[in-house]
């Protein structure tokens, strides 16, 4: 996590920045004017308070100058309308805006789940609602987000407010959503953060150290999530899921950011603190009767967490998971995992047979992920002929470089085979 | 996901044929390739776009003795089209990617016709897959 901004202040801003940000948009009704406003503060006070010292109280501080930039720019764009088309009542709309200038950030009041819900409309699409999540409740700068994902300062500005125009139409209150709506778009927001954990691993390739570390930051962010739903096991499931995945990272990739999978991995390398967390989570969530696919998978994540080696993992167990997972959704990717385990519980064979079974599902058509996985299930029933043609096969289809170079070297262990006999 | 939309030309003479047209031409197929490129930083899609100085000023570098460089400048015979320049946008889906493409090759021509450019689209590798 790197920056212009001091690291201390720099996360002391961040955790300001939702706090901040919903108490300004609650009383002004302006979400994409209030973040801009906020962007705004966050900067005068990276800029300030390193030299100068933190206010006595920051969170104060920084939204009273929000407020201010904010004035700023409601007098300057109603002077700009009034120059185009005279509007009369605009004053009394501008003597509102001022009224509040002596109100207070009330700490008891917290909008970050607002906040989340916001980011994550539906009328806006997985990058822009990441874009905007990472902005306006992680207190990440454009141009922060755009390193983050390779691209340039103005193409993610354009994102971002694109994405605060098509919530300005759509015309939503600053509240909380109610009912079965407030269910389905707590989903969104669990969706995005996860969106954002995976993108942590899709975009680093182990010599970026000058980015911003997308899964930390959406482990913070579905921390607040959860502080801020607590009855929700799914959240929680969530999170553990994020925990146990990421205790694996130092030992998932080499020096040189080639793949190393989840059997040769280092399991002294796994951290046991964020396992430990991960695993408390999980069960603590089941226990409330109310699973969901996050919890699933975290359960699964923890298994493998907790197994010394890929031969002690409770492969049954897993099996099981995998069978109540693929019950919950029409998804193709989970029979695939769960072929795996099947294969480690009743043979390769068995497990073959159940690949067999969804290779003609449209949603898995030509996906890299079939012959990777039947390519593995082969060398492990002794058919090296077949196992180094899927090899092949799958490391021209997939779209990950380690995962490429890694099937790649699969099938080279296996050619050479072929060539000593 | 990323993809780079590749626009091939015509080797010809070894100089874009481009310098040729008439100005009106030229200037409306300029004029588009700045629109193209504009809408694309507004869609917050654009992540980078280059032309490339025209293929009779390329070289060939090949490692020689002790790893100095032995650069060669042409002719290059075997070689029918050259990378005239290229895009690298990031899109939601692949479809998107064919959409831009297909707008970079209608591109109007000297007579102020669509130059239905091949456009190469290939997909710019990720880094580690998800885990799971």
């Amino acid at each position: 996590m790197t920056s212009s901004r001091t690291p201390g202040v720099e996360y002391l801003l961040r955790e300001l920045t939702p706090q901040v940000l919903g108490a300004l948009s609650r009383r002004y009704r302006d979400f994409g004017a209030a973040e801009d406003a906020v962007q705004e503060a966050l900067l005068e006070a990276a800029t300030q308070w390193p030299t100068e010292g933190l206010p006595e109280n920051p969170g104060g501080w920084l939204f009273k100058t929000a407020f201010r930039r904010l004035t700023d720019l409601r007098r300057s764009d109603i002077a700009r309308r009034r120059r185009e088309e005279q509007v009369a009542n605009e004053l009394a709309s501008e003597e509102l805006l001022m009224s509040g200038d002596d109100e207070e950030l009330d700490p008891e009041q917290d909008d970050t789940l607002v906040l989340l819900f916001m980011c994550s409309h539906p009328s806006l699409t997985a990058t822009s609602a990441i874009a905007l999540t990472l902005r306006a409740v992680g207190g990440l700068s454009t141009k922060e987000i755009g390193a983050a994902f390779f691209v340039p300062e103005a193409t993610m500005a354009q994102r971002i407010s694109r994405a605060k125009q098509l919530i300005k139409q759509s015309n939503v209150p600053f509240s909380l959503p109610s009912g079965e709506e407030r269910s389905q778009r707590l989903d969104a927001v669990m969706h995005v953060l996860y969106l954002i954990f995976n993108e942590g691993y899709a975009s680093s390739s182990g010599t970026e150290l000058q980015r911003v570390d997308l899964s930390s930051e959406a482990i913070r962010l579905t921390r607040l999530l959860m502080a801020a739903t607590p009855d929700m096991p799914e959240v929680a499931g969530l999170l553990a899921l994020m925990l146990l995945t990421d205790a694996r990272r130092a030992a998932r990739s080499g020096p040189a950011g080639e793949l190393i999978p989840l059997d040769e991995q280092d399991r002294g390398c796994w951290d046991r603190d964020l396992i430990q967390e991960g695993i408390e989570l999980v069960w603590n969530a089941m226990k409330q009767g109310r699973v969901g696919p996050y919890q699933l998978q975290a359960a699964i994540a923890a298994l493998h967490d907790e197994a010394a080696s890929t031969e002690q993992t409770d492969w049954a167990q897993i099996h099981a998971l995998y069978g109540l997972l693929e019950r919950m959704g029409n998804n193709p990717m989970v029979t695939l995992s769960r072929a795996v385990a099947t294969a480690m519980v009743e043979g390769p064979e068995a497990g073959l047979r159940l690949v067999d079974t969804i290779t003609q599902d449209p949603k898995l058509q030509g996906h890299y992920r079939i012959d990777a996985v039947r390519a593995h299930l082969y060398e492990r029933a002794g058919n090296q002929a077949l196992a180094l043609e899927h090899y092949r096969r799958a490391a021209e289809r997939t779209a990950s470089l380690p995962e490429k170079n890694y099937l790649l070297g699969k099938a080279a262990c296996l050619a050479r085979g072929e060539f000593d006999s | 996901m990323k993809f780079m939309l590749m626009m091939n030309m015509p080797r010809g003479t070894g100089d874009y044929q481009i310098n040729k047209w008439h100005p009106e031409a030229f200037k409306a197929h300029i004029q588009f390739m700045q629109d193209l490129n504009r809408d694309l930083v507004k869609t917050g899609e654009w992540v980078d776009g280059q032309g490339l100085t025209p293929p009779g000023q390329a070289q060939i570098v090949r490692c020689g003795p002790g790893g100095t460089a032995v650069v060669s400048d042409g002719p290059f015979a075997e070689t029918k089209e050259f990378l005239a320049g290229y895009w690298i946008v990031a899109v939601e889906k692949p479809e998107r990617a064919y959409e831009i493409a297909a707008k970079a090759s209608s591109a109007p021509g000297p007579d102020g016709k669509p130059l239905v450019i091949p456009i190469e689209v290939r997909r710019v590798m990720d880094g580690l897959p998800s885990e799971g």
